[in-house]
């Protein structure tokens, strides 16, 4: 027999107040789609999913007066409470795995399974940061790897692993860059520039390094306006941050004219990664003038996103900032460090064919190398504990491996190829403001009659299957929306995208109202987020 | 597809690209099939001890519990770990429900108000902390008190958070107790940060401090570990106003130190200060409840360079397991876990203390929680690797964090290591001496 479960909500809004008001109605959420009770509300007294062993040692006195009084008020249910309620939970999310979802600038490609084998092999899931470094020389290779292979793909000299985010390589990033000016006694230099196209992220981590933003205009072609930006660099310019392809899906054309004005002035260029899915295997942003970058390893390289995270967001730099980036750095015995001034660079041929497909003799090779962790001399310390996240860096050093430098090229040129097509598709009806080529993303307007938003347009692609791209977004252009297919779909996909684009656009003129109170397919319609943050109600109860 | 683009190449796409740059030879080995690949990080993955049956009894600040089947089984769900950020939270409820229920039994378990939907992890939720407090007080004090007993690891990452923007962060050159710490805050102090149970194992007293720290017109911020509090009183109960906390215990892999969960507090009079997402409730016009990311003004994406972060990207997946393991475990299964740490504990102190040559300091009415300092009779350093000949990894050595103390061992035990486990690691500890002896 099928137990069904019931979930109470109030009777519709009724005033300020709505947890609790009105009489209640059940409504019956056993069928697939409709997301379960609140698991607290699931909770019947003495129910229990696991078990534990008694003590097999003798007790020991509990100190009474530390103690918590009662226990912490956890919802108490059985196993088959917990699948059934996670599963269905699961279902009621879109996700890559069950459907398109271009949205833009987060790079949602499909994430491969092999990543999720190999970071759940025993020696790395169960391998303690704090072991001995004999003990972890595995764990310590495979990180040594992914930074040479960093280090080759985007241009840099070293690539430190720590951060854990995107944001948190900016951060870094900055902070290196304060730590560099300070060093050379130039602590005048407290304003970073950014284009008023850039990730809100940019202008946060600016501000957390103590740092003034300063906002830098586009040009008509989508470009970094670079006359306006050699006014504004001065003996006070700190840097510039900048996003390459930029956030309309350009890649900035006179992006080595902007890193010499940059440089000139006495500034770093600080690369902002996340878009580099589009030129991966096309330029390297070390060869174009970026001094420091972040890789979104969960974008680019493939690692789930895991409904908004964890990532990944490595920091490669260019020669004259490794003694300051976050430690420790993986350094193998008997190579020189990446911040002495002898000896290689980062992205040395040798140690990065190290486990290469001649494989006996030089995975042999490897196994007889010795790694150990160092710390840069001037470091601005550590920015997370431990290594980074860990078994992110596996997933992505995986898809590296897999791809191979072919691989790489290959995915960028069709996920450029993929937005092209698409944009090409809908741009008659849905207009999109820079005409030439864009790379993996483009910036469409949504408005496409009067009293028709974005926002309207991007809800009934939920009823069709399809997950809305980024919307309002880049905040340089009114009812934004930001498309990014990834390399990952197909011919297809892409079309009948297109196809449901140009539907809603015709429904839009034809029957408004089907866009005004979009999406109906889903368990819940669009939810008033105003009086949510006007009364907040953050967790059970509460 | 280029025909409709009036192409014939596709690398006519890149023609903004200087051509000079272009195309560049990327000297990485070619790429290899699937079962190639995993076969290859196998046997990379094989060069870790952890790959073999070496027992460790290493924590310091990442240990190794019982996970629950079901935890990685139902996170690893597609539909889980494939979606992104709930921006559209129509089309993303169970990322949404999934995380108001995360924040409510956080919020149980911390006896807390807030608990928002995740930072990194421990580190950066007290680094976060720290610049919260600093907000609070609308940037007029910048004086942070931290206890020695923090984490060091977390102490280098507050410290490369703050030094360059003029906090100054004091207090941990040397031992002091909570109450110590409270009575050096002052008018210019944002807050004081204490771990609770500490970095050592040591479950610190900690009433009275809240209001010590609270007459200073400071922020008392708690750093816990969650799996203590099924047993010990609650940060919030002990009156923090933020509480921070690694929480990798609850149901994530020690992974070689990531990705794990940083656990994030506060109390409701500070919620528009705080840092890092949040779900909340909310309806939609036929009065279905359902879940929305709220209070997004504090957030990058729309306050920019006045945001209360610049955190983006969290750790949501590994929210979404800790709340798996805490459902499965339940309120009676998280004390039984507690308990048996502290036990096994009790009973490792108890064995290690009566060998010969070896000390564990015995302060009066000291609680400790699942670790604790052994003094060695021989540089705990030596001793780790004298222990490997016996597959025994005995600890960490403290002269890793502060070369000074050469004669301390830092032990970690959990429910998952039997008396027999326990036993052994005695064992071999005095075996490892009495080799040094002979």
């Amino acid at each position: 027999m099928r137990r069904t479960t019931d979930r109470t909500i109030p009777n519709g809004p009724s005033g300020e107040e709505k947890s609790g008001a009105g009489e209640p109605v059940r409504i019956s959420s056993g069928r697939p789609g409709v997301p379960p009770p609140l698991i607290m509300e699931e909770s019947r007294e003495g129910r229990r999913a696991v078990d534990l062993p008694e003590p097999d040692v003798p007790e020991a006195e509990l100190p009474g007066r530390m103690l918590r009084e009662s226990n912490p008020d956890l919802p108490e249910v059985s196993e088959l409470d917990v699948v059934r309620h996670y599963t269905r939970l699961s279902q009621t999310n879109t996700a890559i795995d069950t459907t398109f979802y271009p949205l833009g600038s987060c790079t949602m490609k499909y994430n491969p399974k092999v990543n999720e084998m190999a970071a759940a092999e025993p020696g790395f899931a169960q391998s303690h940061p704090l072991e001995p470094e004999e003990a972890t020389q595995g764990s310590l290779e495979l990180l040594y790897r992914l930074q040479g292979a960093l280090c080759e793909i985007a241009g840099f000299d070293a690539v430190s692993l720590q951060p854990a985010a995107g944001a948190q390589g900016e951060l870094a990033g900055v902070l290196m860059i304060r730590a560099y000016h300070e060093q050379r006694g130039d602590a005048g230099r407290t304003r970073m520039l950014i284009p008023d196209s850039a990730h809100g992220t940019n202008p946060a981590s600016v501000a957390m390094a103590g740092f003034e933003a300063i906002q830098v205009p586009t040009d008509r072609a989508g470009n970094v306006d670079a006359k306006a930006l050699r006014e504004a660099c001065d003996e006070r310019t700190a840097g510039l941050m900048i996003t390459n392809p930029n956030t309309l899906g350009l890649f900035e054309q006179q992006i080595q004219e902007v890193t010499r004005i940059v440089h000139e002035a006495g500034g770093l260029v600080y690369g902002d990664g996340a878009n580099l899915n589009a030129i991966l295997g096309i330029v390297r942003p070390g060869d174009f003038g970026v001094d420091v970058m972040h890789f979104n390893l969960h974008k680019t390289f493939s690692t789930p996103h895991g409904g908004g995270g964890p990532g990944a967001g490595p920091i490669g730099v260019a020669k004259h900032l490794t003694p300051f980036m976050p430690g420790p750095l993986v350094v193998a015995e008997g190579d020189p460090l990446p911040w002495e001034n002898e000896g290689v660079s980062g992205a040395d041929g040798d140690r990065l064919l190290d486990g290469n497909s001649t494989a006996a003799a030089s995975s042999e090779a490897a196994s007889r190398r010795v790694y150990r962790t160092a710390m840069p001399p001037r470091s601005i310390g550590r920015v997370k504990a431990f290594f980074g996240n860990f078994g992110m860096l596996v997933r992505a050093y995986t898809y590296i491996r897999r791809l191979g430098p072919v691989g790489l090229r290959s995915l960028a040129e069709n996920a450029v190829l993929n937005a092209n097509y698409l944009k090409a598709l809908i741009g008659d009806v849905y207009p999109v403001k820079y005409n030439r080529p864009c790379m993996h993303e483009f910036v469409a307007v949504g408005n496409v009659v009067e009293g028709i938003q974005t926002m309207d347009v991007a809800k009934r692609l939920i009823d069709y299957g399809f997950h809305p791209p980024t919307v309002y977004f880049p905040l340089i252009v009114k009812e934004a929306m930001m498309i990014e297919p990834t390399e990952s779909e197909g011919r297809e996909t892409i079309e009948a995208f297109a196809e449901t684009l140009r539907r809603i656009a015709r429904e839009a003129r034809e029957e408004p109202e089907l866009l005004h109170g979009a999406p109906h397919v889903t368990p819940v319609s669009r939810l008033d987020e105003v009086s949510a943050a006007r009364h907040p109600v953050l967790c059970y109860g509460g | 597809m280029l025909e409709r683009l009036g192409l014939e190449r596709v690398d006519e796409l890149f023609a903004d690209v200087p051509e000079s740059l272009r195309y560049p030879e990327l000297q990485l080995p070619a790429g290899k099939s699937e079962f190639e690949v995993l076969e290859e990080l196998r046997s990379v993955a094989r060069r870790n001890s952890a790959a073999s049956d070496v027992r460790s009894f290493v924590g310091a600040g990442a240990y190794r519990h019982f996970i629950p089947a079901v935890v990685p089984f139902l996170s690893s769900r597609g539909e889980f770990a494939t979606s992104y950020t709930p921006y559209q939270a129509e089309a993303s409820q169970g990322t949404l429900q999934s995380i108001f229920e995360y924040q409510s039994m956080l919020s149980a378990l911390l006896e807390v108000d807030v608990v928002n939907a995740s930072h990194y992890d421990g580190s950066t939720a007290v680094a976060e902390a720290v610049l919260m407090s600093v907000n609070v007080a609308r940037g007029r004090r910048r004086d942070v008190i931290v206890s020695d007993a923090v984490h060091p690891y977390h102490r280098e990452v507050v410290r490369s958070y703050s030094d360059r923007i003029d906090i100054r962060v004091r207090g941990d050159e040397r031992e002091r107790t909570a109450g110590e710490l409270a009575s050096l805050a002052d008018e210019e102090t944002a807050c004081v940060v204490v771990q609770y149970p500490d970095f050592y194992g040591r479950v610190p007293d900690l009433s009275g401090v809240a209001e010590a720290v609270h007459e200073q017109g400071a922020l008392f911020v708690v750093h816990v570990d969650p799996v203590a509090l099924g047993l010990f009183r609650s940060p919030g109960s002990l009156g923090a106003d933020i509480v921070t906390g690694e929480g990798q215990p609850l149901g994530i892999p020690v992974s070689f130190g990531g990705p794990y969960l940083g656990i994030f507090g506060c109390s409701k009079s500070l919620v528009r200060r705080m840092p890092g997402r949040l779900a909340g409730q909310a309806y939609d016009k036929e009065g279905r409840r359902g879940y929305v990311l709220t209070l997004n003004t504090r957030e990058q994406h729309i306050r920019r360079e006045k945001a209360t972060s610049n955190i983006c990207t969290n750790q949501g997946l590994m929210a979404l397991r800790a709340a798996i393991f805490l459902a499965a475990l339940g309120p009676h299964g998280l004390r039984e876990m507690a308990t048996l740490c502290y036990h096994k504990t009790a009973y490792a102190v108890r064995r290690i203390a009566e060998l010969r040559g070896f000390a564990v300091h015995e302060e009066a009415d000291t609680a400790r929680f699942r670790e604790f300092v052994a003094r060695t009779p021989i540089p705990a350093a030596e001793l780790v690797e004298r222990a490997q000949a016996y597959n025994v990894i005995p600890g960490v050595a403290l002269s890793r964090f502060d070369p000074q103390r050469t004669h301390e061992l830092l032990v970690c035990v959990t429910e998952l290591d039997s008396r027999a486990d326990i036993d052994r690691l005695v064992d071999v500890l005095s075996r490892c001496h009495e080799g040094n002896a002979a």
